[in-house]
């Protein structure tokens, strides 16, 4: 601690390009928090600690593809399976298009088999008995304000009513909340009866989106899911079913693979920051030299010189780190204030924390190495006579 | 009085390439402890690298250099450090004081290598700051301070931690007249009333005048030794 003087000196030398530089290294780990925050949005739903005894059942296709409502009674009768529901994607928007969120028909026993998300037996009564009746989280609720018995107007994006109207009124009989804080992110849905969606709609009728079972033993899975995909083979409507985990998985890598993503943008960033900070440090050390010798002069050994320039490297990097994941801390908080649970971004919480600082100093680290090592090896002599 | 710097068949040799030159020729030395010894010479002549060599900057081709009864010409470079921050202290001609650090903080950096506490650091410090006559310019950086006063908070850094021997290389080479002549009597003050043994590199006569001795350098070769001395020269 008695060389922390020595190391801010170093970094006030020049003010002008050690802000210069602690900005790069602020934009760097912001977007580091950022990205990281977008990436837990996309992948919220592959993250979910339950529904590991949940399969569900697609087009083997394409998701887009819907399914006919018979294969119902048949995966009911499949071993292993314990209870069947469906749903359909509504793709409903809420007076205007940024008021956009996950709203699904869903059959009557749907809820039962998300036992994860708490609601009053009495509302769930409400819905299996309300033909227009929607269930919704408490998050989507507390973003636009909803109560029990208000009727919520949606726009249909896919789905036109049969006289033509977008135009689609639920009544809300039923507010969930999620019993593990971890699921918070799925109290961002909708769901309405799909007697009342399939009877209404313009087209498609009979047909199903997806199945979701309810397997008996998780350890039989894969062996259920193979016994379901075994009904429609070799027929016009074949399936695919996988754990919900993965089915998740597969419906945000759809859109692109977002781990993928974030990983070049995070590498093309920090490979920019790793050449910026190192030539500042480079040219920071160059200026010094003779004061690194003078240091050397009076008896700084040859580590400690090494020390301090590597503090040096590290300490601008855990300050840019820190305001960075800082001030993008801020910026997921107001974009949750903002969009709700529309978007389930995690907050930049302790573990992006650590990994942030923990990059930072290997940055430092990597930044700081030659110019600490050329601090170390310099001649005295050769130093403080200018050569 | 006792031997302080005791130097034999001290040979420096610098190799560029192919280039071979031999800076200093076997040369043999005594100072005494609680001398004030100017080195002259024509610009070459190998006055620095025998000062640099005195004060474990730089390690010698051949032959043996003893402080105060140690050998410094064989210790490592790891070695040779610790040794330089009990034993050196170092004037330089451009001050070389670290310009974010205030007066006081340069001239405890030779501390910061002790045992002592932040406190006792600080009053170290201070000390060393009054004895050049600059403890009211404590909290000044070295750009805001004349290079007369620069100089002094070397001189300060040089002898705060009370080391056994005063290397200066040019001390009053960037200084006006007026400036010099203070340092020099500073330094004769050290030499005179703490019994520093000072060694001082120069090219100017009328600096050497303030040392008790003068030896010139010449192509590596002590040539001449002269005595001189100083009350008078304090006052000249």
């Amino acid at each position: 601690m008695k060389y922390l003087h020595l190391v801010w000196a170093a970094l006030l030398r020049r003010k002008t390009r050690t802000i210069f530089t602690l900005l790069s290294v602020l934009a760097a780990f912001l977007l580091f928090g950022l990205l990281d925050s977008v990436h837990s949005a996309f992948t919220a739903g592959s993250r979910d600690v339950a529904g590991v005894d949940r399969l569900v059942t697609v087009s083997k296709v394409s998701f887009i593809l819907s399914l006919p409502k018979s294969l119902y009674e048949r995966i009911r009768a499949v071993p292993g399976v314990q209870e069947v529901t469906y749903a359909n994607w509504f793709g409903g928007i809420y007076q205007e298009p940024k008021n956009f969120f996950p709203s699904e028909a869903v059959a009557p026993n749907f809820l039962s088999l998300y036992p994860e998300w708490a609601m009053a037996e009495s509302q769930r009564k409400a819905f299996r008995e309300t033909r227009t009746g929607a269930v919704v989280g408490a998050s989507l609720a507390r973003q636009f304000g909803w109560k029990i018995g208000d009727k919520i107007p949606l726009k249909a994006t896919i789905f036109p009513q049969k006289n033509g109207s977008n135009d689609w009124t639920f009544d809300l009989v039923g507010i969930y909340h999620a019993t593990d804080p971890r699921l918070v992110s799925s109290e961002n849905l909708f769901f309405f009866n799909w007697d009342y969606f399939d009877e209404a709609r313009q087209f498609g009728n009979g047909n199903i989106g997806w199945y979701i079972s309810k397997v008996a033993d998780p350890q039989e899975a894969d062996r259920v899911a193979q016994r379901i995909d075994a009904l429609s083979f070799d027929s016009d409507h074949e399936t695919k079913t996988q754990s919900e985990q993965a089915f998740n998985v597969a419906f945000v890598s759809q859109f692109a693979d977002i781990g993928l993503i974030v990983g070049a943008i995070m590498g093309a960033v920090f490979f920019t920051l790793i050449l910026l900070t190192g030539n500042t440090m480079a040219q920071a050390v160059r200026e010094r030299i003779p004061e690194l010798a003078v240091l050397k002069t009076i008896g700084f050994s040859n580590h400690s010189v090494l020390a301090l320039v590597l503090a040096e490297a590290i300490a601008l990097l855990l300050i840019g780190a820190a305001v960075g994941l800082l001030l993008a801390g801020l910026v997921v908080t107001a974009v949750r204030l903002k969009l709700g649970t529309a978007v389930p971004m995690d907050p930049v919480g302790r573990d992006i924390w650590l990994q942030g600082l923990g990059l930072a100093v290997l940055v430092g680290l990597v930044v700081g190495a030659l110019p600490a090592l050329r601090g170390m090896r310099l001649r005295i002599v050769d130093a403080l006579s200018g050569r | 009085m006792s031997t302080l710097v005791e130097i034999r068949q001290l040979s420096k040799v610098y190799e560029r390439g192919r280039e071979r030159l031999e800076v200093l020729h076997h040369v043999d030395l005594d100072i005494d402890r609680g001398d004030f010894l100017a080195l002259m010479g024509p610009s070459g002549s190998g006055k620095t690298t025998l000062l640099n060599l005195i004060g474990g900057l730089d390690s010698p081709t051949e032959g043996t250099i003893t402080v105060d009864g140690k050998r410094i010409d064989s210790l490592s470079e790891g070695a040779l450090a610790k040794w330089r921050a009990a034993h050196v202290g170092f004037v330089f001609q451009f001050y070389n004081l670290l310009p974010m650090l205030s007066a006081r903080k340069n001239v405890e950096l030779p501390l910061l290598l002790t045992r002592l506490s932040s406190a006792q650091r600080k009053r170290n410090a201070d000390v060393a700051l009054e004895l050049v006559g600059l403890k009211d310019r404590s909290a000044h950086k070295p750009g805001e301070l004349s290079g007369g006063q620069q100089q002094r908070v070397a001189i300060a850094r040089a002898i705060v931690s009370d080391p056994t021997l005063l290397v200066c290389d040019e001390p009053t080479g960037d200084l006006d007249r007026q400036s010099a002549s203070e340092i020099l009597t500073l330094l004769q003050e050290l030499n005179r009333d703490h019994g520093k043994t000072i060694i001082v590199v120069t090219h100017d006569p009328k600096a050497a005048e303030y040392a008790r001795h003068t030896l010139h350098l010449d192509k590596g070769t002590l040539v001449e030794e002269g005595a001189t001395l100083s009350a008078t020269a304090a006052s000249a």
